[in-house]
């Protein structure tokens, strides 16, 4: 019992991390194709300026959690999926120190090399996300299983980037296949109209109304892949959508992740500047739940019948320490869940005028 | 397997040294950022909030560094080290998943607001904001020690026949007899780090004649802070924790000192020469008879026991190694007690300015106290070798059973090379801030 909560709280820290740093990773992607203007480019960097870094934090409680809550999976995922890990880790101090690092020096040179560095990491951190959630929907080869026999332990694998046929049918699976490929697709298509949600909210750039007209072309094309997606799911992995037959009521989230994606097709129809980045949100939210669900409970599926899938009754800590973290866990998320609204109270309203601590001192003295 | 251990060793050790080069100036720096926010509240003087701006922009660029090269040790425990994790997990994430829950949320969100929101949220709640930040990178540290002290000093825990490591005991893990000195001498050696930093700074300015004022005020609180926390580390705290090894890893504790014969009328302490391993002596020794069993235990005649006692395979794996790290730790931390003092002294005689000789050695000093800090942990994790977790799990049982050595050299070289760029970005910015200087006139 006290496993699944661990697993709802997962699901639902993931889900949250990508809303928020979704958004800037959006913002990045906006910033690397539509921004022209340095106004522009500084407004879309000012917007995520106070939150990029908290959001970060989600992923790394989200980790810690998994560690915590189940460690034969973190042991198991993270060492199997070492390189795309260690670039996304390599993507994500690449990003950092484009946001960082730009208003260091008042040079459009000095501007330029971070604004691209900025853009190019979010775009591919933003395809590699969604890869992520390709592999663990697809599933590993546990064991390293080859012709019927276990190269590690049966809880074990290593997955290299790519095998040759790009297939997810072969025992050489690689993290990048045309199944996972289609979902990174999905991935950076959601970011993608998320950021641009995020900076028509948040800014006044000069690239916003454009970016309205963009929005439900984006939304059309998203629409299109994941139902390609979900129309291609039963050829990795067999009845994906058992758990949604046995409990009619999860439909609820598909149905909503659907109307998340309709609320942007539809965009031009609202007034309001935030409406868009709601229904963003909500295909975000419900998109990470549907999926959850149709895995439950498995964490980690086995490609293979030769060794079980991971799932959360065969890897879960002791329950001791399960009951004890939930304690400690829900003063910290009110906590959290306060921090953030916090901040989002006080940077509320649009805030590409914002100003950094040194803005107003560092690059001034460039100048003269 | 050999190559594997070996790699990942590199790897992990690598990283974190370089990574704990930024929080230690992170947690000491946000202390005296509080302190010059609070008397500016106080007095309403604009230098004081100048000041805080001023190292407010460094820590910033300071912090950033600290997170990015942060997330990738919390993704290594599994990614190199996952047989570890996998064994200790439901123990050390207890820890560590704290520490993301309860701290990192509270610096990172409490840093967006400080250093964007002077004007939004008003003078009170900014200083407010800081001191959320201090408290939030506080805790880190408290949590990651917490960790930290469980792998040298096992507690609360039972194990499985399958060799997993179970928590039987919440509350022990922050009762942990390792954890309090360990707090409280790395934190007091962050503030030794963040202090000489600061009067280093100062002593620029007085040196160069620009922002006099800011020098003085940089100087004289890097210097009245520098000598609290320069003493507090060596005693009580450094003294605290030498006594902590001496009871509970005794063989440790001599290969640190350097004393291989056991005397039965009290030890000599070592300051100087160099482990030969082979005669299983120290070489162009300098020392000084019976002090370290005063300094262990207020006695002069205590026998200590020295490595021969011991069989070498329970030796830790590189004596020489630790010998130095040890010798050089506390061979710098009694320096800057000696700069400290001296500085104090003019500085109370008003007349720090006119020796600029000291002036020019408090600019120079500043990266010892960073040496010494790594010095410091690289004593704690080759004290504790071959073991992972002390006498229960070995460091070679730890590692990915599935990431080849091959995988672990790309992503060490990826790291070098990327670190290396960004230690250079890292200099070269802050050297400019400092260059440019606090801008004096009230906040706006």
């Amino acid at each position: 019992m006290i496993e699944i909560v661990w697993y709802i709280i997962i699901t639902l820290m993931l889900a949250v991390y990508a809303v928020l740093d979704g958004f800037d990773f959006g913002a990045g992607i906006i910033h690397l194709f539509f921004a022209k203007t340095e106004k522009d480019k500084q407004a879309i960097v000012n917007s995520i300026g106070p939150f990029w870094d908290a959001n970060e934090v989600w992923l790394l409680a989200s980790g810690g959690i998994l560690f915590f809550a189940f460690p034969t999976v973190y042991a198991s995922s993270f060492s199997g999926f070492y390189l795309p890990l260690m670039m996304i880790l390599w993507l994500l101090i690449f990003r950092a120190i484009g946001i960082e690092l730009r208003h260091q020096i008042n040079h459009p040179m000095w501007h330029a090399v971070w604004d691209k560095l900025f853009g190019i990491s979010s775009f591919l951190l933003a395809l590699f996300f969604g890869l992520a959630v390709g592999n663990i929907v697809r599933g590993v080869n546990l064991g390293g299983v080859i012709n019927g026999i276990n190269s590690f332990e049966p809880h074990y694998f290593f997955l290299p980037l790519w095998n040759s046929t790009l297939s997810p049918f072969e025992a050489n699976l690689g993290v990048i296949d045309w199944f996972t490929l289609m979902l990174g697709l999905v991935g950076l298509v959601s970011i993608t109209i998320h950021g641009a949600t995020w900076v028509i909210f948040k800014t006044n750039c000069s690239i916003n109304y454009n970016l309205k007209k963009q929005i439900p072309i984006l939304g059309l094309i998203q629409l299109f892949l994941v139902l390609v997606s979900l129309s291609i799911w039963h050829f990795v992995r067999s009845n994906p959508f058992a758990n949604f037959s046995e409990f009619p009521i999860f439909i609820l989230f598909p149905i909503l992740m659907f109307l998340g994606i309709f609320g942007n097709i539809f965009i031009n129809h609202f007034k309001n500047d935030h409406v868009g980045f709601i229904f963003s949100t909500i295909f975000l939210l419900s998109g990470f739940f549907s999926t959850s669900i149709s895995l439950f409970p498995v964490l980690l599926h086995s490609t293979h019948n030769i060794n079980p899938s991971l799932t959360i009754y065969n890897t879960s800590s002791p329950e001791y320490g399960l009951i004890i973290g939930l304690k400690w866990f829900s003063i910290a998320f009110i906590l959290v869940v306060f921090y953030t609204i916090l901040q989002f109270k006080i940077f509320s309203g649009k805030r590409d005028d914002i100003k950094h601590v040194d803005d107003n001192e560092i690059s001034v003295g460039i100048k003269k | 397997m050999e190559d594997m251990i070996f790699y990942d060793r590199i790897q992990f050790g690598f990283t974190i040294t370089f990574h704990y080069l930024f929080p230690q100036l992170t947690m000491g720096l946000s202390l005296l950022i509080v302190y010059f926010k609070g008397q500016y509240l106080r007095t309403n003087l604009p230098i004081y909030n100048s000041a805080a701006k001023f190292w407010m922009s460094i820590f910033a660029l300071n912090f950033t560094m600290g997170v990015i090269t942060g997330i990738p040790l919390e993704f290594q425990f599994g990614t190199n080290w996952a047989k570890f994790s996998e064994l200790t997990g439901s123990i050390i994430a207890q820890t560590l998943a704290m520490e993301g829950m309860f701290s990192f949320f509270l610096e990172s969100s409490f840093l967006g607001l400080f250093l964007f929101g002077e004007k939004l949220l008003g003078q009170k709640l900014h200083f407010l904001a800081g001191f959320l930040v201090f408290l939030g990178s506080w805790l880190s540290g408290w949590f990651i020690l917490a960790t930290f002290a469980w792998m040298q000093h096992p507690v609360g825990y039972e194990i499985f026949e399958s060799g997993e490591f179970v928590l039987t005991n919440f509350t022990s893990l922050f009762t942990n007899i390792w954890l309090i000195p360990t707090f409280l001498h790395n934190q007091s050696a962050s503030l030794v780090t963040s202090s000489f930093v600061m009067s280093a700074v100062g002593a620029y300015y007085l040196l160069t004649k620009t922002n006099l004022e800011f020098g003085r005020l940089f100087i004289k609180t890097g210097i009245i802070v520098g000598l609290v926390s320069s003493i507090f580390v060596a005693f009580p705290s450094g003294d605290w924790n030498a006594k902590n090894v001496s009871e509970h890893q005794p063989i440790t504790f001599a290969a640190m000192e350097g004393i291989f014969e056991t005397e039965e009328s009290g030890s000599e302490i070592i300051l100087i020469g160099q482990p030969n391993m082979m005669e299983r002596k120290i070489d162009n020794k300098i020392s000084v008879p019976n002090i370290l069993s005063f300094l262990t235990y207020k006695n002069w005649n205590t026998t200590i026991k020295g490595l021969n006692e011991f069989d070498e395979s329970l030796w830790p794996t590189n004596v020489p190694g630790l010998y130095y790290a040890y010798h050089i730790m506390v061979g710098l931390g009694t320096i800057f007690i000696g700069i400290m003092i001296l500085a104090t002294f003019f500085l109370w005689m008003k007349n720090l300015e006119s020796q600029s000789w000291l002036l020019w050695i408090l600019l120079f000093s500043f990266p010892f106290p960073y040496i010494a800090n790594t010095a410091g942990w690289y004593t704690a994790e080759l004290g504790r070798s071959p073991w992972i977790v002390f006498e229960l799990l070995k460091i070679s049982d730890g590692i990915s059973p599935t990431v080849s050595s091959g995988n672990t050299l790309f992503t060490l070289l990826g790291f070098m090379a990327l670190y290396a760029l960004i230690g250079l970005l890292f200099i070269v910015l802050v050297g400019k801030i400092i260059h440019n200087g606090p801008q004096n006139g009230s906040a706006k």
